[in-house]
């Protein structure tokens, strides 16, 4: 048991603003440092400078800090937005909220709000105990994984605008689509029966100002626990995307991930789906996947079936879940991603 | 006398919580009787949507994430 800080808790010796105005100054800092520094390191390698391996050493040694310090700044930001939603605030939101409004509301906040997998059960427990209507929940579950905050803000910054609101948009399609489908569909009566009966009492907690400076740290809790937990991902990634940019050669992937092998997509969700890793782990290697000449769609379809269809999740759903609707939820998740799959190698030529 | 609930599935942080609890309430001298409910009816049943959840004398004060210690003893006294 670590020890409990001593109430109250003693006032930072800068206030709020100071401390951010600092920590975004060290961080612009670091980031216009990355290049020369990079630069200087790599040319240590005792390598040949057209060799496959210096091409792979030198953007993994670039990459790692440049990847490590976005994330950073990413799970800052998601973390102080994250300080103005809660479950239970979204819950009664949506309660009162019926077929496609609540479908696009759910979806739109399954987004910011806060939940682990741990806490998946109770939240949707929590939800249609509400009586918020089970295709609305759907659409706020589907979000949640779909559209990973870090994963968009990564996207982002390491692969472009256009991309990263693609992958909003059509992430936020298919959970509102899906979602009404499944409202539509009526499938209560597949939640297990004592899922069904459940009633929850009407709460009200105690509204509770958060203060700017408690905002700020709770951006830098995330980061701690956040960047702490997923930087080896992180890591990995980066190497299998080193991997790929030095010994890949140019063009290779454009033939088997490219836009004319149709099979492509619905291959990639195939290999994509059992694969569990990290949304932030998985971004160095679409990074290094597009530039090979593989597919946009088809790399997005990779990179949303491995992060938004989990066998570990599905597992703890089950306990609420039965069998039949299970299917249904990744049987539709996984027909939006090959929608979003082939969408894009249409779209972006 | 507080009869004070912690709400989770238990995952780390209910336990977390449920400690925090009793140590808040030792420090400013509440008697505390705290009780863990992890059946996952019971947690809905409550209103609890994100764990861990707190309930002092039937009444819900905090869902989702660790609670503050200045919090905690606001809630005791």
């Amino acid at each position: 048991m670590s020890e409990i800080s001593s109430s109250p808790a003693p006032r930072p010796a800068f206030p709020w603003g100071l401390r951010t105005a600092l920590g975004l100054a060290v961080w612009i800092g670091a980031y216009a440092a990355l290049e020369p520094v990079s630069r200087w390191l790599v040319s240590f390698l005792p390598l040949a400078h057209d060799g496959a391996l210096y091409a792979a050493a030198a953007f993994f040694i670039y990459e790692v800090p440049k990847v490590l310090l976005l994330l950073t700044i990413v799970v800052f930001g998601i973390g102080v937005i994250r300080t103005f939603f809660s479950v239970e605030r979204t819950r009664a939101f949506l309660a009162g909220k019926n077929e496609f409004a609540g479908n696009v509301g759910a979806a739109s906040l399954g987004i910011v709000t806060p939940f682990c997998s741990c806490s998946a059960v109770p939240m949707f427990l929590g939800f249609v105990s509400a009586g918020v209507p089970l295709g609305v929940t759907f659409s706020f579950l589907i979000a949640s994984p779909m559209i990973n905050e870090v994963a968009l803000g990564l996207l982002f910054a390491l692969v472009g605008w256009k991309v990263a609101a693609t992958y909003l948009i059509f992430g936020l399609s298919v959970a509102i689509v899906a979602g009404w489908i499944i409202g539509r569909m009526h499938l209560e009566s597949w939640l297990e029966p004592w899922v069904q009966t459940l009633r929850a009492a009407p709460v009200e907690l105690p509204d509770r100002k958060i203060t700017a400076s408690e905002r700020v740290d709770a951006g830098l809790e995330a980061v701690k626990d956040i960047v702490g937990k997923v930087w080896l991902w992180v890591v990995a990634g980066i190497a299998v995307g080193a991997f790929i940019h030095g010994y890949v050669p140019n063009g290779v992937l454009a033939a088997i991930m490219g836009r004319e092998a149709w099979w492509s997509v619905p291959a990639a969700v195939v290999i994509g789906v059992p694969m569990y890793s990290n949304a932030a782990g998985i971004i160095p290697v679409v990074e290094a996947l597009l530039e090979k000449g593989a597919a946009l769609g088809t790399v997005l379809a990779f990179m949303m079936s491995v992060t938004a269809l989990s066998l570990p999740e599905m597992i703890i759903l089950r306990k609420v879940l039965s069998l039949r609707l299970i299917a249904v939820f990744a049987g539709t998740v996984a027909a939006g991603v090959l929608a979003v799959g082939y969408l894009f190698n249409v779209l972006f030529l | 006398m507080k009869h004070v609930k912690v709400f989770g599935p238990g995952c780390a942080r209910c336990q977390q919580t449920a400690d925090m609890v009793k140590a808040e309430a030792a420090k400013i001298g509440v008697e505390v009787e705290v009780e863990k409910v992890t059946d996952y009816a019971e947690i809905a049943k409550a209103g609890v949507a994100s764990t861990p959840g707190v309930m002092i004398d039937g009444k819900l004060v905090h869902a989702g994430g660790l609670p503050k210690p200045a919090d905690i003893q606001s809630w005791l006294k």
